[in-house]
């Protein structure tokens, strides 16, 4: 995928002066907050499931190729295949493969960010298969031409008349007349128009919110039952999954799927969770003749006994961007990968690297929300911290920043010295102020100034003001 | 030690550089404060700042520095306290992180932790103070600062003390919990996005129909009260210190001469 992570600026500039996207993105913040909020009051063990679900990926994390092993051979023993990829392109490369052996013209997806990380749906087109996205809201993006803005709500950028307009351009049996008003009326439409490609598709490809080790089955959650659809009707059924989406077993997934769904949408559960157990047996009616997961790596494994090995615990449930107030101003395009928000914030760094990503860890305030409400416990802000340190250290954060901080480092680490400099900064800022108390205009300090003003300081220290007072001399000695 | 065994607790007070430089009332404010709850209250010299502009831009060394500083400058009270969550969380949370490949000072690093509160929370859950005694005029909202909040779980300490100064009454607005924008040096390196966090929280500000804008964090003041100024909402801001000591002679964050 296209990656414009290095222009976050520029990005979050646009963005925000989006008209259309700050009122989609405003709408944003009440209800999903809301709702985890009432479905974590509702549920007394919400946090020991929340480290119990830390806990059971960090024993995961540990003991990784034990458990993959594990999950493959019985991946095998349930008659499908498990195909090891190490990059994007050997995992395109291996599903192209797959359509090619079934002669596929099309193929159904149910919704999978790591088919967006390696950019699957391009190379499809590009090698002559239709991939046709089946969620709605990644069916809505693809006649976009755009890539997701949010892990679980894909399309949350896009208003109604966008949508319908996304419908009158692309659909072209579509009458000119026929009404898209309601709510109703668009799903009813997009449901017409997936129908007959669900039964047409040769191959279906959904990913994976879990892979068990115990019994080796892929679980996918979705709302809208296009997953199942997808994974059944076609000659095969590909699950592309990364390889830390691995769980012991059954209990431990279900453990995981109650913080899940709770964090995300604050359901109780999913409203579909399916397991699949491979390729159709004899007795089946129905089902894929053959079942393959792709299991990807692509930067993960390097990842771990890192300081990033905890991001490896996510379960993609999208709490932290749901509260994260940068996310909430720019949204997720700003951030220019498949990955956005906080949990982007540390993965897309990891992945594509610092040198594209950087801004990423940087564009935070380290409000600490994202790390309130994830439900795996991931210390976000801690990582984003680390890579600064690694920019920091690598000689790579911005000049300025850098000769600012050694200067505050300099007078901070001498106390004396400080308190001249403080003396003499209080008395020139409060003189700036004059009678108004705040600066408006300030030349080296325009980050701030630009957008609001600067209230002056009182004019004296309080290191000044304690001596004068007398305080100080009685005080220090001890 | 508790303040129980020692009727006296002396209490190295941390006055932030934000206040020092700033606001040098709120560090008053503090002082008679932390007196006026029975403390022998302590100003070291050597004090500068807790780190967090060098820790949170990743320059580590620097921090621990900076970080040994404080360490030396504050060992041997009873208590340290702050006008801040985000200094006193920093010193609380992240110096014994600092200082995790140095047992020695690792050590020294978390004892200071463990004695170092925020200001509103030290009176309420150390000092066990119900009421400042102050008075102050008005209808106020608070805000939440972050590192207080969800480093310190610092929520209904100041909201207790406000609740008890006489005629003052809180009414809160909404997502008091999220950030304002300000996050340190993200407002000058993302001064759009810090607008739109700013701008969204003085709508809620002005929403609550407040007279007064109160939080606990110098940093955070001036953020919103800067925005404040410059939309030319009436609404005054001020350090929560400055109310609870009843200490509001000075003009409010922002105001000039009245
Ligand atoms: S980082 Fe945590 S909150 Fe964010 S998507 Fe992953 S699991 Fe959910």
């Amino acid at each position: 995928m296209q990656t414009t992570s290095h222009s976050f600026k520029q990005n979050a500039r646009d963005a925000l002066t989006d008209v259309q996207l700050q009122k989609a993105l405003s709408k944003m913040r009440p209800g999903f907050q809301q709702k985890r909020a009432d479905a974590v009051a509702n549920l007394p063990e919400f946090e020991d499931l929340r480290d119990r679900g830390r806990d059971i990926k960090n024993h995961v994390l540990e003991n990784l190729d034990f458990y993959l092993e594990r999950f493959e051979s019985n991946v095998v023993a349930n008659g499908g295949q498990v195909h090891w990829c190490r990059n994007s392109e050997e995992a395109r490369q291996t599903i192209m493969e797959i359509c090619r052996s079934v002669d596929a013209k099309t193929v159904t997806k149910g919704k999978s960010m790591v088919a967006e990380e390696i950019g699957l749906n391009e190379y499809l087109e590009e090698h002559g298969v239709e991939p046709i996205e089946t969620d709605l809201g990644e069916y809505i993006i693809q006649l976009r031409d755009e890539p997701p803005s949010h892990i679980i709500a894909p399309a949350i950028h896009v208003n109604k008349e966008q949508v319908v307009e996304a419908f009158r351009k692309k659909h072209t049996d579509l009458p000119p007349d026929r009404p898209l008003e309601e709510v109703g009326d668009i799903t009813d439409e997009a449901r017409t128009q997936l129908r007959p490609k669900f039964f047409a598709a040769d191959v279906g490809i959904t990913g994976a919110n879990f892979l068990i080790a115990e019994t080796g089955q892929t679980v996918i959650v979705t709302n809208e039952g296009n997953g199942d659809l997808t994974q059944t009707l076609g000659k095969a059924h590909v699950v592309v999954a990364s390889l830390e989406k691995i769980v012991p077993t059954l209990e431990d997934a279900s453990c995981i799927l109650r913080l899940l769904a709770r964090s995300a949408t604050g359901q109780e559960f999913s409203v579909y969770t399916t397991f699949s157990s491979g390729p159709r047996r004899e007795t089946d009616l129905d089902g894929p003749a053959s079942f393959h997961v792709v299991l990807i790596d692509n930067g993960r494994s390097a990842m771990l006994g890192t300081e990033y090995q905890d991001m490896l615990r996510c379960i993609r449930c999208s709490a932290c961007m749901n509260h994260c107030p940068v996310y909430a101003a720019v949204g997720g395009h700003a951030y220019g990968w498949v990955y956005p928000g906080p949990m982007g914030a540390v993965l897309t760094p990891s992945l594509i690297g610092i040198d594209e990503a950087g801004h990423l860890p940087n564009a935070s305030t380290f409000c600490g929300r994202c790390e309130q409400v994830c439900p795996m416990r991931i210390p976000l802000p801690k990582m984003m911290r680390h890579y600064r340190a690694k920019e920091f250290t690598e000689n790579k954060a911005t000049s300025q920043v850098r000769a600012g901080l050694r200067l505050w480092s300099y007078f901070a680490k001498r106390p004396w010295l400080y308190q001249q400099s403080t003396k003499l900064g209080a008395a020139l800022l409060h003189a700036l102020g004059g009678k108004r108390g705040r600066i408006a205009m300030l030349p080296l300090a325009s980050g701030w100034t630009s957008v609001r003003d600067m209230p002056a300081p009182e004019g004296r220290t309080f290191q000044q003001l304690y001596k004068m007072s007398g305080h100080g001399k009685k005080g220090d000695a001890r | 030690m508790s303040a129980s065994e020692n009727a006296r607790p002396r209490v190295g007070l941390f006055v932030t550089c934000l206040v020092d430089l700033f606001r040098p009332s709120v560090g008053f404010a503090t002082l008679s404060l932390l007196e006026k709850a029975g403390c022998e209250v302590v100003v070291p010299e050597a004090q500068t700042c807790c780190g967090q502009p060098t820790f949170n831009s990743g320059d580590f060394k620097d921090s621990r520095d900076i970080a040994a500083n404080v360490i030396e400058a504050f060992e041997g009270f009873d208590y340290v306290v702050a006008p801040s969550g985000s200094c006193a969380g920093m010193i609380r949370e992240h110096y014994p992180e600092l200082f995790e490949d140095d047992p020695a000072m690792a050590m020294r690093a978390q004892h200071l932790a463990k004695r170092t509160y925020e200001l509103t929370s030290f009176l309420v859950d150390i000092m066990g103070v119900e009421s400042t005694g102050a008075a102050f005029d008005g209808t106020v909202t608070y805000h939440d600062s972050c590192s207080g909040l969800r480093e310190l779980e610092i929520k209904t300490q100041p909201r207790k003390l406000l609740a008890a100064v006489d005629g003052t009454s809180i009414k809160e607005m909404p997502g008091a919990e999220i950030c304002c924008g300000f996050g340190g040096t993200f407002c000058v390196k993302y001064p759009e996005i810090s607008d739109k966090m700013v701008t969204q929280k003085a709508a809620e500000i002005v929403e609550s129909g407040a007279d007064y804008l109160l939080a606990g964090d110098l940093g955070c003041l001036l953020n919103m009260g800067g925005k404040l100024k410059r939309l030319g909402a009436r609404t005054e801001v001020r350090h929560v210190a400055e109310v609870l000591a009843g200490m509001t002679d000075q003009p409010s964050i922002g105001e000039g001469e009245r």
